[in-house]
């Protein structure tokens, strides 16, 4: 059985907490003392009095499905003094244990946040069932079943199941032998997978770097990012409220490195906040699974006596690292060791980059029109472009809504632009296609990509802004019809009519000066257009044909002008063309190619197409 | 094989405009046959671009019927910015988007047909914007009906036979063209037959009775 020394996520009831004013007996004495100094200092009765009177919304149901009306938002007290609303900041203020940031660059400066989802999959199911009409009441025991080798397998439980003694891992006959109402159903697996990196990128509304970690975690990187939000544990408290209001119960730890966030996630309190001076305290009384281990290398650790990750810490490290010198990572307690105590190097690696320049609009209330808060982002934006000396070339909006999903909108501009008007202007038609859900309660707006722009000073004579006045036009161009429309051709060294001149998209490119060439028809075909020869003449083009349904007699014609075939780019066998200016009896001066000669040993016999049309 | 002889050289010349000398605004083009040069040559020869890029709009219908530009085709020096839509109402959109753009040469639009959207209203912001900005803009019309509009100057063209190559018989030479200016609000309508010579531009003849003859031959 796993997960067996892990408490149920159940919300604490609060009278066990009321004693406990007093921090828990497990923290040392040195950390005492600072806590109790810091509280002194900082109004102990102000931090004392909402721990006494926390007000309780603990209700024993863990999920709240979307949908319903969310009006009792949940959290899970904790031992730390962070319950009330305003605390946030005081209690980061006072925060005790908080050590002054180093100057130099250390190791453990970071914070690292993990976000444990326990009943991912099986809330994940319950919101989906819920949506459907068909949900079950929480007392019946229900399961998520996974295609093991020996016939399904339980991937996932609720609590109901739970408390009957169902076990992830277990066949699912067994259990029903042993809870026979329970209700399996097989797991989505892929959308789970899928959902999750959803959530990732939705968790970027508390900090610009956010991974995913494991099956049903997430990490992220709120290294200075915490007082946005009233410091870590106000930050904590946030989260844990809104995976709340999405039917996801969640467990949550801020520490220095990735390692010891993950470990008190999962086998630490209830939002725990760990620092750097207390790390190796804190996780000296963790069990070696917390050490991110494959159960293998747990069994080994056990069979060795080594219980703790105090224990293993305590082996001399030249041991280790000769016992398991060929271990891979998830094999390695010592290389596992040392990534959470920040020896070795774990940084979050997000899938992109966050932008540099962003702002933000967190609203009170979940709006569905982003329209009105535009104009301010666009400025405040505009603003930060204007102090480091940089223009937008690809902005996002942003819109991360109630239900957990993130919808974007891009534009992009042909130059590096800081005019907040021309930049609202773009998304003029755009911001319909956002979807909004049940509204959206924070809007960002980003430039994705930035490059410098100097300021530029206009002539006297008011000309000189051609050239930006070009490009702004292409934006808005660009803005409706999508930058695929909006083409410029530019010649290329090529003999072939459709190869000399490029048609590259007019946001990206740059003009060059055209060369002279033959003559050459005002307006060509996407695609040559093949005709019926009626009569054909030995030489020239054929003297009647049919093209579009009319019967054309050549009057006059000039050429050939032959044009052999790229032979460095095309496919063998490709035949040479030779083109004709052709004057018909409507006086429709046509441009038409016969494709080959008869007898190249390249196919049958030329065919004539016809490929432009001449002023 | 028909050759028609040199037309007597400005017999009647075009008619001096009575507006202000180079007021940009909007002409539209009437092309008698859908795969004809003439009403392309006749914009372009119309166009003075002055090293400023032309903004060319086309609906997909037009691209696909009557093809799309040809770089090396065109003028010498002349740059494009190419924009192919679906519909008509994103031609005319991009239009008047266009001639907000003093920094254009001219902006050129090709519709097909008669759309709904494209009546008087729409001709007539086009040509206040085209002559508030001082930007030049063609509207250049296939297998359409000259229905009502508010262009400045309504045109109908067609192909003629084109004048003997000096050096080779059998060639097309000089193209030439019937221009029939048949509504115009600065000037006299009337018909011309029009030559684009690259060193002088436009010339407006009279047209002769040969012409006369080939262009009912070509309309006929």
């Amino acid at each position: 059985m796993t997960h067996q020394d892990k408490l149920p996520v159940l919300p604490f009831p609060t009278k066990t907490q009321n004693p406990q004013t007093a921090p828990t007996p497990k923290v040392s004495q040195d950390q005492l003392a600072q806590a109790i100094a810091a509280l002194q200092a900082a109004l102990a009765a102000e931090q004392t009095k909402p721990t006494a009177s926390a007000p309780t919304p603990r209700e024993t149901d863990a999920f709240s499905p979307i949908g319903t009306p969310k009006a009792q938002p949940r959290w899970r007290a904790s031992q730390t003094p962070d319950a009330p609303e305003k605390a946030g900041r005081v209690g980061a203020a006072a925060g005790a244990v908080t050590p002054p940031d180093t100057p130099n660059k250390d190791p453990l400066a970071k914070r690292i946040t993990s976000i444990h989802l326990p009943r991912f999959a099986m809330e994940r199911w319950h919101r989906w069932a819920t949506h459907q009409g068909e949900a079950l009441p929480e007392e019946i025991p229900a399961a998520l079943a996974v295609e093991g080798t020996h016939g399904p397998v339980i991937h996932a439980t609720n609590r109901a199941a739970e408390t009957e003694g169902v076990h992830t891992g277990a066949r699912v006959v067994d259990m029903r032998a042993l809870c026979p109402d329970l209700k399996v159903t097989f797991a989505d697996l892929a959308g789970d997978r899928h959902a999750l990196e959803k959530l990732m990128l939705w968790a970027r509304r508390w900090c610009p770097w956010t991974a995913i970690d494991g099956a049903n975690g997430l990490i992220l990187d709120t290294t200075g990012s915490d007082h946005l939000w009233g410091g870590e544990a106000a930050m904590l408290r946030d989260m844990e409220e809104r995976l709340s209001h999405l039917g996801l119960s969640a467990n949550l730890a801020v520490s220095p490195t990735h390692g010891a966030s993950w470990a008190l996630a999962r086998f630490g309190s209830v939002r725990e906040v760990c620092t750097a001076d207390t790390l190796p305290l804190r996780m000296s009384n963790m069990p070696v699974r917390a050490l991110r281990l494959t159960g293998d290398t747990v069994q080994l650790l056990n069979r060795l006596g080594l219980k703790t990750v105090g224990d293993l810490a305590a082996v001399p490290r030249i041991s280790l690292a000769r016992r398991f010198s060929r271990a891979e990572l998830p094999d390695n307690p010592l290389m596992r060791l040392d990534q959470m105590m920040g020896r070795l190097a774990e940084p979050v690696s997000a899938s992109d980059d966050p932008p540099r320049f962003a702002v933000q609009a967190n609203l009170a209330e979940p709006i569905q029109d982003p329209t009105p808060h535009l104009p301010a982002l666009c400025q405040e934006l505009c603003a930060g472009l204007q102090h480091a000396g940089f223009g937008a070339r690809r902005l996002r909006v942003s819109v991360f809504r109630s239900d957990g999903e993130v919808s974007h909108v891009d534009v992009a501009t042909a130059q590096p632009n800081r005019d907040p008007d021309h930049l609202l202007r773009l998304f003029d038609d755009k911001l319909d296609r956002i979807n909004p859900g049940f509204g959206f309660d924070l809007i960002t707006l980003g430039a994705t990509v930035a490059e410098a722009l100097g300021d530029s000073q206009p002539t006297l004579d008011k000309t000189g802004g051609e050239e930006a006045d070009l490009a702004r036009l292409i934006d808005r161009l660009t803005a409706r019809l999508g930058a695929n429309a909006i083409r410029h051709p530019t010649p290329q060294e090529s003999h072939i009519p459709e190869r000399a001149e490029v048609w590259a998209p007019a946001i990206s490119t740059k003009a060059r000066s055209t060369s002279p060439r033959n003559p050459r028809p005002l307006r060509l075909f996407d695609h040559p257009e093949e005709v019926r020869v009626l009569y054909a003449v030995p030489e020239g083009p054929p003297a009647q044909f049919i093209w579009r349904r009319v019967t054309r007699r050549v009057v006059r014609f000039a050429g050939p002008e032959r044009i052999a075939p790229e032979w460095w780019r095309d496919m063998p066998g490709t035949r040479l063309r030779d083109y004709y200016q052709v004057e018909d009896q409507l006086n429709h001066r046509l441009w038409v190619y016969r494709n080959g000669v008869l007898g190249d040993d390249r196919g049958e016999t030329p065919r004539w197409f016809v490929h432009g049309v001449f002023a | 094989m028909q050759c028609p002889s040199q037309p007597t050289p400005l017999s009647r010349p075009l008619p001096k405009s009575t507006a202000a000398a180079g007021q940009a605004t909007l002409r539209e083009i009437f092309a008698d046959h859908v795969v004809d040069g003439a009403a392309t040559a006749f914009a372009l020869g119309q166009l003075d671009h002055q090293d400023k890029p032309l903004l060319w709009i086309q609906d997909r219908v037009t691209q696909k019927e009557a093809g799309r530009p040809c770089l090396a085709g065109l003028p010498k020096g002349l740059q494009i910015i190419h924009v192919s839509v679906n519909k008509a109402i994103d031609v005319l959109w991009a239009m008047e988007e266009g001639l907000r753009c003093t920094t254009l040469a001219g902006v050129m639009g090709e519709v097909w047909g008669d759309p709904p959207q494209l009546d008087f209203t729409a001709t007539k912001r086009l040509a206040l914007r085209a002559e508030t900005h001082n930007v030049p803009a063609w509207l250049m019309r296939r297998g359409a009906h000259p229905n009502l509009s508010a262009a400045r100057e309504r045109w109908r063209l067609a192909s003629l036979p084109s004048l003997g190559h000096p050096h080779d018989p059998r060639a097309p030479g000089q193209a030439q063209w019937q221009a029939d200016l048949f509504r115009a609000r600065w000037r006299t309508p009337g018909q011309w037959v029009v030559q684009h010579a690259p060193a002088h531009g436009l010339q407006f003849h009279h047209p002769t009775s040969s012409d006369q003859g080939a262009a009912q031959h070509a309309t006929g």
